[in-house]
This record gives structure tokens, sequence and C-alpha cells, in this order.
């Protein structure tokens, strides 16, 4: 039943399918989609942990992520230095929290640091503003956004400093059981 | 318990002293100035209260706010210097390294699992805590001197973990929300030597000698496991296909797919018993043929169900009520045959009775385990309202991969946003009593038309059932049979369509809400007309039918109910569907396509699996039958989805639906069908020319004679006959169970009550601490502004000695 393949040694696979919620054929294939990415910058031979990044403008067209409007801020969470440069680890990071195996909390957590757009450890108020400009494209007349905002930090904010804590962004996610079918991206 | 923790401030003399200490996060390039924001916030509203603090030099210049909808006024200038202190302080609070952080993420996991380890028993891995901020009373604080490293804390999350047993830490790894790279490097620390080795022999393995045997086989069944749960992976039925429709058309419609697979899956589990205990035995043993001819093969076999069929082992009547034993075959010599004298005791009455009886078991316990897990995601204590928020944070969904109809849920939800804003402001508005009574009027008016409508139906149903028994139908006119599954399955079609008229009139104030009632009208509609057909089988039909073989009778009638739904299902989906895009492209001159009817939809499966479950008595295969149905609807449906229609514009909480889905298949649907087997069962009296139970009263009785055929037997197995005789027929047992069940689900309200006001407390006192933390901000920020006042005080007094030393 072993796989003869040559692009990973076997430790590195074990380890990879210990620490992602793939097997490792699923791992396996979403190698290869990252290759196909960029087949001139990604070697077909990982056994030496080259430092490869693939560019954001490559990612952000994939064709899972190419109509999402938070792609870029999904690629900068989960790029090493915050620019949306992924490397394997990022990209297999990336899916493994956007599958439908990872926790709630997870998800939560990671989706809280994508809608937090200043990178704050905070979504304050501009924050909102920019996730339903995204959600709407633009759409919606100020007054509209202002409101929507003002109406979101009166639901979910629980300590009424102005802006969602992280635990307040997970009470709110625990109300809502959508999430974990909405926050998935199958590949 | 709480131990009061020490707090010292250490308020610096000079600002010089700043750079010995942390940088200031304002000196970082990234933008968070909410504090600032905060700080500013709270001095003028403290300075408009007319409390104690320090006049506010009004300066221009405010440092860079973003555009904000509060009213952010500009600061004063030396705010900025100011506050950088009291900014200080702040960046060091606890909640302040979340996300910024590997640190807090690897102390919370390090205390999770030292949590584990000292729990005695087992720990359970759902039960760890949820919240991923280190909590004040296990995070050293940096106040504290005594607090340890993030290189310490690491070091001991590392030795924890080697503690664990590897399926426990590799499941906390993947849940950890730190990088990957970060987790490999953590799971080549944990590693122990032996696992190493395990790792670096490879997939191959070396060959087995003395110590290493163990491992070698043990490596090898992992493999192999790992390599099924791979092939199983690969072997997703529509992986692909499902993607694509849920790429296309979102969660919401993808929900009935697989909600279809979900109902393929139960057939498969309802028909491997069958195939294997009773079809499968009777197909291989078949009884002595009937007397007359065998008629032909017609086309119309299809349809009816009889015919052809009637003697094969689709129905009941084909199976043998005696023990299954070895046909004799005689020798080509024209010997006598010789029957071996013992065959295996296998009674066909018995098997059948208990296949049957198992097959609902396993199925009610897999529908109430699926129904409880469904029930555990998606409805929680203390869930009110909170609808922006959910709405702006959860519904987009991140599945949709086309273009159009990423647009299309742009649109979905900028009209839901303005329509919640519309809600909520005419909801603030005054509602006028008269204009209140003249909707409730209205919508009553529709419920008694729709209620009249499913009353009409069903006398429909009656009227022509007792039409068809009144006109018995000969042989050759089989195609007669027809007509009262005809018209039941155009009154199932046509009604949904006028109660979709009739909801038309009246307004809801939620689309949810107006899913729910179009659900429950159609629900009603089909329940009562099963029901009608349920009392006119096993009511009127076995009157009529005495000397011939009344379960064949009903076996057919369920299967043609089923072929002709498929039929309709088909015809429906033509003209729903193609013809109505057709027609809405072409005439209307409309770019707009109809909505895929998700309730609609679902409610024909449930309706067609309630059939199912109704005929298994009667027909052993039509599960068969169903799962052959289910696949032809699902590529049907998925064409004439991608081709006709769009998905719906409505909001669609898609995983309140699919709880609400199996419910109803459960309560409703397998609960009826349950009650009409058992009824079957124990109250009507088999035929007596056809079947495994034709000698006896009721079906029941096989299992009572079987049961007084063990106490005779011997001493051996008398306690199955005592259970049966005190647990079984005596009716306290049940009375005890139930009272039991009762006392436990009152006792469950009772905790969720509870669990409510503890929700309702914590989340005052979450405020009340919210309220704490910004006094005690606005408090730190007047401490150093006075602070820096009064230096700047004591530099101006000395600069003015030093200027002027005569002044004295």
């Amino acid at each position: 039943m072993g796989n003869k393949q040559t692009v990973f040694a076997h430790e590195q696979l074990e380890a990879y399918q210990d620490c992602t919620f793939f097997t490792r054929k699923e791992i396996m294939r979403l190698f290869y989609r990252y290759q196909d990415l960029a087949p001139q910058l990604v070697p077909l031979d990982y056994t030496s942990c080259p430092d490869v990044k693939v560019p954001y403008e490559l990612i952000g067209s994939m064709p899972e992520l190419k109509d999402n409007p938070f792609r870029q801020r999904i690629a900068q969470v989960f790029s090493e230095d915050g620019d949306g440069h992924m490397t394997l680890d990022n990209f297999l990071d990336m899916f493994s929290v956007m599958s439908e195996m990872a926790p709630r909390d997870l998800k939560a957590y990671y989706a809280f640091k994508i809608y937090d757009f200043n990178n704050d450890g905070y979504i304050c108020a501009w924050d909102l503003e920019q996730t339903v400009t995204k959600l709407t494209r633009g759409e919606l007349s100020t007054e509209e956004v202002s409101l929507v905002c003002e109406k979101v930090l009166d639901e979910a904010d629980g300590d009424h400093d102005g802006r969602l804590s992280l635990e307040d962004f997970q009470n709110m996610i625990l109300r809502a059981p959508d999430f974990l079918s909405t926050f998935h991206i199958r590949i | 318990m709480a131990q009061p923790l020490n707090f010292v401030l250490n308020v610096p003399e000079t600002p010089e002293e700043h750079s010995s200490q942390e940088p200031s996060p304002y000196d970082e390039n990234e933008v968070h100035d909410s504090f600032h924001q905060l700080i500013q916030e709270q001095s003028q509203w403290v300075a408009e209260e007319g409390l104690e603090l320090q006049q506010r030099e009004p300066g221009a210049g405010g440092p860079k706010t973003s555009g904000c909808g509060q009213h952010a006024l500009p600061g004063p200038e030396d705010a900025l210097a100011h506050s950088a202190a009291t900014l200080r302080v702040l960046a060091s609070m606890p909640s302040r390294t979340i996300g910024r952080s590997r640190g807090a993420v690897i102390c919370q996991y390090y205390n999770r699992s030292v949590r584990l380890r000292r729990r005695v028993s087992r720990p359970e891995l759902k039960g760890v805590g949820r919240s991923a901020r280190p909590s004040l009373r296990l995070y050293d604080l940096e106040l504290d001197p005594a607090a340890l490293q993030e290189e310490e804390k690491r070091f001991l999350l590392v030795k924890e973990l080697e503690g664990l047993p590897v399926a426990q830490r590799n499941h906390m790894l993947r849940g950890m929300p730190l990088g990957l790279a970060e987790k490999r490097c953590l799971r080549e620390e944990t590693q122990t030597p032996k696992e190493k080795q395990r790792g670096r022999q490879g997939p191959h393995g070396l060959f087995p000698c003395c110590g290493r045997l163990r491992d070698a086989c043990v490596l090898a069944l992992h493999n192999l496991g790992l390599g099924l749960l791979g092939g199983l992976h690969a072997l997703r039925p529509w992986h692909y296909a499902l993607k694509q429709i849920g790429g296309q058309f979102g969660s919401s419609v993808l929900s009935y797919f697989l909600f279809l697979k979900t109902l393929l899956a139960f057939n498969a589990l309802l028909l491997l018993p069958l195939l294997a205990f009773i079809v499968g035995v009777q197909a291989a043993f078949p009884p002595p043929a009937p007397p007359g001819s065998v008629p032909s093969f017609t086309g119309l076999e299809l349809l009816t169900g009889g015919g052809r069929f009637t003697h094969t082992v689709l129905y009941y009547g084909y199976y043998s009520n005696s023990t299954v034993s070895q046909p004799c075959v005689p020798p080509s010599g024209g010997g006598q045959c010789s029957r071996e004298a013992d065959s295996l005791p296998y009674s066909m009455p018995l098997a059948y009775l208990f296949t049957v009886g198992l097959a609902f078991f396993i199925t009610c316990i897999t529908l109430v385990y699926s129904m409880s897990h469904s029930f555990g995601e998606s409805y929680r204590v203390g869930s009110t309202s909170g609808v922006h928020a959910v709405t702006v944070f959860c519904s987009w969904d991140h599945k949709v991969t086309q273009r159009r109809a990423s647009r299309l849920q742009h649109d979905n939800i900028r009209t839901h946003l303005k329509e919640l804003l519309a809600e909520w402001q005419r909801r603030r508005g005054s509602q006028s009593a008269c204009g209140r009574l003249r909707r409730v009027a209205v919508r009553g008016l529709v419920w008694l038309l729709s209620l009249g409508t499913t009353l009409g139906c069903t006398v429909a149903v009656y009227a022509f059932s007792e039409l068809m028994i009144k006109s018995p139908v000969s042989v050759e006119q089989e195609g007669a049979l027809l007509a009262l599954p005809v018209v039941v399955c155009l009154l199932n079609l046509g009604a949904p369509y006028l109660f979709r008229c009739l909801a038309a009139l009246e307004r809801h104030d939620s689309p949810v809400l107006e899913v729910y009632v179009a659900v429950c009208r159609n629900l009603i509609l089909k329940m009562v007309i099963l029901g009608i057909l349920c009392y006119h089988w096993l009511g009127r039909r076995v009157g009529t039918l005495k000397d011939q073989c009344w379960e064949n009778f009903v076996g057919q009638e369920l299967y043609r109910l089923m072929v002709l739904d498929f039929i309709f299902v088909l015809l429906d989906t033509l003209f729903g569907e193609l013809v109505w895009r057709l027609i809405s492209e072409k005439q209307l001159k409309r770019r707009e396509k109809p909505e895929f009817d998700i309730a609609g939809n679902v409610l024909e499966l449930i309706y067609g699996q309630t059939l199912t479950w109704l005929g298994v008595l009667f027909s052993p295969l039509l599960p068969a039958i169903q799962i052959v149905k289910l696949l032809l609807i699902f590529y049907v449906k998925k064409t004439s989805l991608r081709a006709n229609c769009q998905a719906p514009r409505r909001p669609w909480l898609a995983s309140h639906m699919s709880t609400v889905f199996i419910s109803l298949l459960c309560f409703p649907s397998f609960l009826g069908a349950a009650v009409f087997l058992c009824f079957a069962v124990w109250r009507v009296k088999p035929s007596s020319t056809c079947g495994p139970f034709r000698s006896l009263n009721s079906m029941y009785e096989a299992g009572k004679v079987w049961v007084r055929h063990l106490e005779e037997a011997g001493p051996r197995v008398s306690w199955l006959p005592w259970v049966h005789r005190y647990l079984v027929e005596n009716t306290f047992p049940v009375y005890l169970v139930s009272a039991l069940l009762l006392a436990v689900i009152y006792l469950h309200i009772q905790v969720v009550k509870g669990q409510r006001r503890v929700i309702c407390l914590l989340k005052e006192q979450i405020s009340n601490e919210g309220e704490d933390k910004v006094f005690l901000i606005n408090k730190l920020h007047s401490v150093y502004e006075r602070k820096e006042r009064s230096r700047a005080g004591r530099t101006q007094e000395a600069e003015r000695l030093t200027d002027d030393p005569d002044a004295w």
C-alpha cells in the first residue's frame, strides 16, 4: 500500500499527516496543486526543505479563491510574514484550517485574525466597516454601513469597550451554527 | 479561593527611561490606535461629566485616526507624549497578546495539557476549554517577577506532550492555532525514540527479525489502515460533483444533495440485513412453484409490480413458512434422493420477523444518533438574537467559486442587510393595532384555506379508494390499478403549488419563517394522505381480499406508489424548471431563472423514504428500488439544476434546516412507519395462502411459538422464555421505562434553564468588568498626565531660575 512518491521523505509526509487534517493522498494532491501554481518556482523534490514562496498574485488567482472578497486577508493571515506570499507549509495550513474537519475554535481563531484588518488583536469599528464594504462590494451607503457596524457592536460586544475581542467573537460564533459550513473551502 | 494578585505599579519618573523599557507600541509600524482613541473618548467623556481631571490643552493635529463612524476629536498634541507611557502599560495587558504572541498560545496549551494530565480519569478531548485567551488565573502576568520565559514554557509544553498517547498528542497538535512549521518542530521534539525509529523505517519496513517482529506487524497494520482510509476518501462518491454544486449554488442547495446522500446510506443500511438473511437465503432455496402458468413478461410489470413479478423474491408471498432445508435433487440415475437427517434449523418465519425488526431497530438508532448530533451542532443554550453580527461574519460562503454565483452572494447579503435595517427601523416605529389585526386575520385565513385544501385532498383520496374497492379489477386490467397512485401523486404535486400561491398573500416578518410554514403545510398534507392510504390497506383491503394474498397486494401498491412518485418527480423537474425557464426567457424576456425549491424537494425525498419504510415488511427488496431511484434523482436534479435554476434569494440557514430535515425524517416519517409496522405485526391476521406466517393468527405469534418451543427444549435456555414472559409481555416494564425517560427529560430541561440564567449573569459580569477596565485606563492616564505636568512644571521653574537669577 505504500506510495512510490519521491517528493517528500517518509517522515515529512507523516509529519504533515499528523499536523494537518489531511490524509497522505490529500497532501500529495495539495502539493501538486501548489506546484501547478508556479511550476518553475516550486521544485518537485521537497526532501531538502527548500525555502520557496509562491507570490500572492498566483495564490489569489486560484479558482477556489479568486472570487472570494477576503482572499487577500486570508493569504496574509496564513503567510509567514503577513504579506501574502506563501510557502508550502502555509498553503497546507490554510487549507487544513479551512477544511471541514477543523474544529470550531480553530476556525474561529483564524476568522478573527482575518477580519482584524489592522492586526491589532481587536475588531474595531474600522475593521467592521472594511468587512461590510467588502461583503457588499461597496453597494451600501455610508450611513447604512455605519448603522450595521453599530448594531454588530451592540450585539456582540460583551464588555462594551467599543470593539470585539477574541472572546466576544467566539461567543458570537457559538450562536451561529452555520459558521462551520460557511467557513469551509473545498479543495 | 482567588488569591489577591500583587499589583505594583511602577510609574517612571522621567520619560527618558522609556528607552530602556520595551518600545511603546506606538513606535511600531503597525497601525493600532484603538487604545489611543479609547483614551481620547474616555477623556472627553470624563471632562464632560465634570469629574476630577486636568485641563486639556486645546491643540491641533491629533494623531492619525482612521475614518470612524464615531466622533473622534483631534486630541491635544501633548497627548502623544503623555499617553505613550500609558500605552506601554496597556501593551502588556494579557488580552493584548492574542494573535501577536506565540508565547501566549504556547503557554495556554501547556496549561491545557497539564490539566489533561492531572485528571484521574481518561480526559475527554471535547471538554477542553474553548477559549484561546490565557485566563488571568493561568497566565503568569509580566508583573509577576517569577514569570517563566517563553522558551521555558515551550520546553515544559514539549515535556507534557511527550507524556500523552500519540492519538491525543496529534489531536492537540492539529487543534493548536500555530503555524505548520512550528507544529512540525513540536512534533519532532515530542516524538519518543521508538516512534522515530518506526518512522524512519519507512513504508516497507525491515524484514522482521526477533525483537522487531511486533513493530513491523504494527507498522504494516497501521499502513493498511491508512491505505484503506485513503481509499475510502477517494471513493467518496460525487466529491467533485458536490464541490461544483457548492461552488455554483452555495451551501443551501448543497444541503439538499447531502441529505440525498444521507438517505442513500440509510437505505443501504436497511438493505444489508434483509439481503443477507431473507432474500439471499430464499433465493438460494426457492420454494415450489405455485399451480398455474407463470404469466409472461410485459412492460407493464415495471409500473404495476404485478404480473411476472408477483411470485418473485420481491414480495412477501414468495417466502416459505417452513424451515429452509436442502432441496431434494434426485440423481440422474432415477434413484431415490437421500435426505440428510439434520438440516440447519433456519426457520424462515422467525428470520423474516427478526430481520425486519433488527433492520428497523438499527435504522432507529442511527436516525436518533444523527438527529442528536445535528441538534448538538446547531442549537445552543442562550442563542438569542445577534442576527446582524452573524450576517456580517458568517454569511459569506467560502465554498462559492464561480463569478456569477459569487456576485449573487454579494447581492443576497446586501439585500439581507438592507432588509434587517429596514425591519429594525420599522420596529422602532409604532405598529398600529389595526395593521396587526389585519395581518393576523390574513394569516388565519390562509391557514384555514390550506387546511381546507388538505381536507379536500384527503376526502378525494378516501372516496377514490372506496371506489376502487367497490369495482374490483380483473387480472387483464392490471393497468387500472394505477389509477389510485396516479391520483395520489397528482394531489401531492398540485397542492404545494396552491400552497405557494396562498402564501404569496400573507407576508411574514422573517423569510425563514416563511420556509418553515411552507414545510409545515406540505408535511401535513403528505402525512394525512399516507395515513388515509394506510387505513385503506390495513383496514379495508384486508377485509376484501380474504382468500387471496393481501400482503402481496399491499406490497404491489407501495411499489406502484414509489415508481409513479419517481415519474412525477421527473415530470415536475421537467415542467417546473425547464419549461418555466424557457417561458420566462422567451415570452417574458426575463433573464431570471427559477429558484431551486429546496423545501419542496426535500419533502419529496422524505415522502419517498416513508413509502420505503412502510413497504419493507411486505416487499423486502423495496430499499433496493429506493436506492436506484435516489441515484437517478441525484443525476436528474443535478443536471436540471445546472441548466435551469439559480440559488434561492432568501437567506437560508443551512445547518438549522439540515437539523429540521433529519428531525422530520425521524418524527413523522420513521415513527409513522414504525407504528404501521407494529400494527401490521401485532394486530392483523396474515393471509392463509401465502407468506411465511400463513398458519398463524398474527405475525408476532411466530415469536411466541418459538419461545414456547424453547421452553420445552430444556432448562438450558430457560432464561429466554422468562425474559419474554416478564419483560416483553408484561406491561409494567414499559411503564417503568417511560417514567424514567420522562424524569430524565425533565431534569435536562431544568439544567438548560439553569444554564440560561448563568449565561445572563455572566454577561452582566463581563459588562461590569469592561466598565472597570475603562475606568482603570482612565485613572492610569490621569496619573501619568499629572506626573508629566508636575515634571513639566518643575522644568519650567528650573529654566526660569537659570534665565533670570535675579528673580528671587
